[in-house]
């Protein structure tokens, strides 16, 4: 294995994180400047939306229903086993809904994004793209950031509204509790700010699932290997930033509405 | 430059007031290591065609980028249609970029788009009519022989239909210079000629300046000593000791320029690399 020594890495790091933000803020200024691309943002927000749409509505559905088990069974003891539905509407919509989501569509996106445009890259064709007169940013990776926003917000709720209907499901046919009385403690404890908190972390993951796609994608060297290279520092970074990120927005949104 | 002696009046002289197209002061350029270029310093006539000749690997490619503003020197400038690009911003280059045509060595046509749509890449996102860019197209690819891809991809395409797709890609806006980066790299003898007639044809017809790289001799002496014959429709060989006098040779050397001048003076060089190149 070869040696690198540490200061290298480090500056390495270092210029990562700087292109990278050069790269993210210009593609966000990118979102409200002329030219938008709305036919490439549509083409990018059926592949991104309309297809991940199936590993959401089961991750969420599962997910909830697990909430669900895991929690009855502690309750229980408790004699509170009539809270489930408190417990995993606000677990799924404060937090798990937006965080499970962005790992999963950033597994599945940042992924295609990142190999697509880096595809493109060692074949020539942003070379092309750009000789022809075209802006790369704006053409390919500012609709794919827009639509990976837009999207994730949306997707969010199809999972918090999935995963409480897997809560439900287990509560009613596994744990034999009464359905009404769970969507009643559901939706009684559910209240703004707790669907704002659910709401406002998907806008940041899909910022950053769709960036960290386009930006790994983007700098591609050394061919199709480089290619598998770039597919998988996009999905283990944007996956460890979500969690990272949604640290920090629940810190500051739970300090907000406290 | 003392072009060879004996010229064929088949290509439109440039205009003697016209400045260059493109020029080089002192281009030198890096990347991780070595330089790839170093003190690079030519220039590119209006209706000149340049022929620049050397080993793989030598830098060629990364030359024709430099000339687009694809990649920026380290040192030197680079000036594009009078116009100093080499500090200039991405955003005030593509106006530019659209006035040159360039062929990648693989073609690097966009695979998710059809024939008819990478054509016509310009021209859809300036917005033209449909029946104007398809018009255009069938014309641009008639120019090339490929009518019947209209409507295929380029997966479909064998490697020198792409190479010809690419070309008419790059012509279809008319452009004021056209590059071609190794265009009949790793194509059998038969599709490259197809190639370069077209690009001959490309030179008699439309007069455009065009700097076109290759390691492949035999193309270039083709480039040099045929001309186009627009009756016949084909390329036919200059009367013997003839030669283009709007094409002229570079060859570089480990990143520098070692020659520049006609093909006669490439021939009677006394360069080692350029004769052991030439051998």
């Amino acid at each position: 294995m070869a040696f690198i020594p540490i200061d290298r890495t480090v500056k390495q790091i270092v210029l990562t994180v700087q292109e990278y933000s050069l790269f993210a803020g210009r593609a966000f200024l990118n979102l409200f400047r002329p030219p938008i691309y709305w036919t490439d943002f549509l083409i990018q927000s059926d592949i991104i939306g309309f297809g991940s749409l199936p590993i959401v509505i089961l991750s969420g559905f599962f997910t909830g229903g697990v909430l669900a088990l895991q929690s009855s069974a502690t309750l229980s003891a408790f004699g509170a086993a009539a809270v489930t539905g408190q417990f995993v509407s606000l677990t799924m919509v404060r937090e798990l809904g937006a965080v499970l989501t962005g790992i999963m569509v950033s597994g599945r996106n940042a992924s295609s994004i990142a190999s697509e445009l880096g595809s493109m890259v060692v074949t020539e064709q942003i070379d092309a793209m750009r000789a022809l007169g075209v802006d790369p940013m704006r053409k390919l990776v500012t609709p794919r950031i827009f639509a990976s926003i837009a999207m994730l917000f949306f997707l969010t709720i199809v999972a918090d509204a999935f995963g409480i209907a897997g809560g439900a499901a287990v509560t009613v046919f596994l744990n034999h509790q009464d359905g009404t009385q769970y969507f009643h403690m559901a939706y009684e404890h559910l209240h703004y700010p707790d669907i704002i908190q659910g709401l406002v972390k998907p806008l940041f993951f899909g910022y950053l699932l769709g960036s960290i796609g386009c930006f790994y994608g983007m700098r591609t060297t050394g061919g199709t290997e480089g290619v598998g290279r770039a597919t998988i520092s996009a999905v283990v970074n944007s996956s460890v930033l979500i969690i990272a990120v949604d640290f920090l927005i629940t810190h500051v949104l739970l300090a907000i509405f406290a | 430059m003392n072009h060879a002696a004996a010229s064929a009046p088949s290509s439109p002289a440039p205009e003697p007031d016209a400045g260059p197209v493109v020029a080089l002061r002192g281009v030198s350029i890096a990347f991780d290591g070595p330089p790839v270029l170093k003190d690079i310093t030519f220039s590119v006539a209006p209706a000149e065609t340049r022929i620049v000749l050397g080993p793989a690997g030598v830098g060629k490619s990364v030359l024709l980028k430099l000339i687009l503003g694809l990649l920026r020197p380290q040192n030197g400038s680079v000036l594009l249609f009078g116009e100093d690009i080499s500090r200039m911003s991405e955003e005030k280059l593509f106006p530019l970029r659209s006035r040159a045509g360039m062929v990648f060595q693989e073609g690097a046509l966009f695979d998710s788009l059809t024939v008819r749509d990478n054509v016509a890449y310009q021209l859809i996102q300036e917005h033209v009519p449909d029946e104007e860019t398809d018009s255009r197209v069938r014309e641009a690819l008639s120019f090339v022989g490929l009518e019947e891809t209209f409507g295929l991809y380029p997966p479909s395409l064998s490697g020198g239909m792409k190479r010809r797709v690419a070309i008419a890609r790059a012509l279809i806006h008319q452009p004021e210079l056209i590059l071609y980066d190794s265009p009949t790299g790793g194509l059998d003898p038969v599709t490259s000629t197809t190639i370069i007639e077209l690009i001959v044809k490309q030179r008699d017809v439309h007069a455009a300046p065009a700097l076109l790289v290759t390691h492949r001799l035999q193309d270039a002496f083709t480039l040099c000593n045929h001309r186009f014959d627009a009756e016949q429709n084909r390329m036919v060989p200059l009367p013997a000791g003839q030669t283009n006098p709007n094409t002229t040779f570079l060859m570089l050397e480990e990143g520098r320029l070692i020659f520049d001048g006609s093909l006669d003076e490439l021939l009677h060089s006394q360069i080692s690399f350029v004769r052991e190149f030439l051998e």
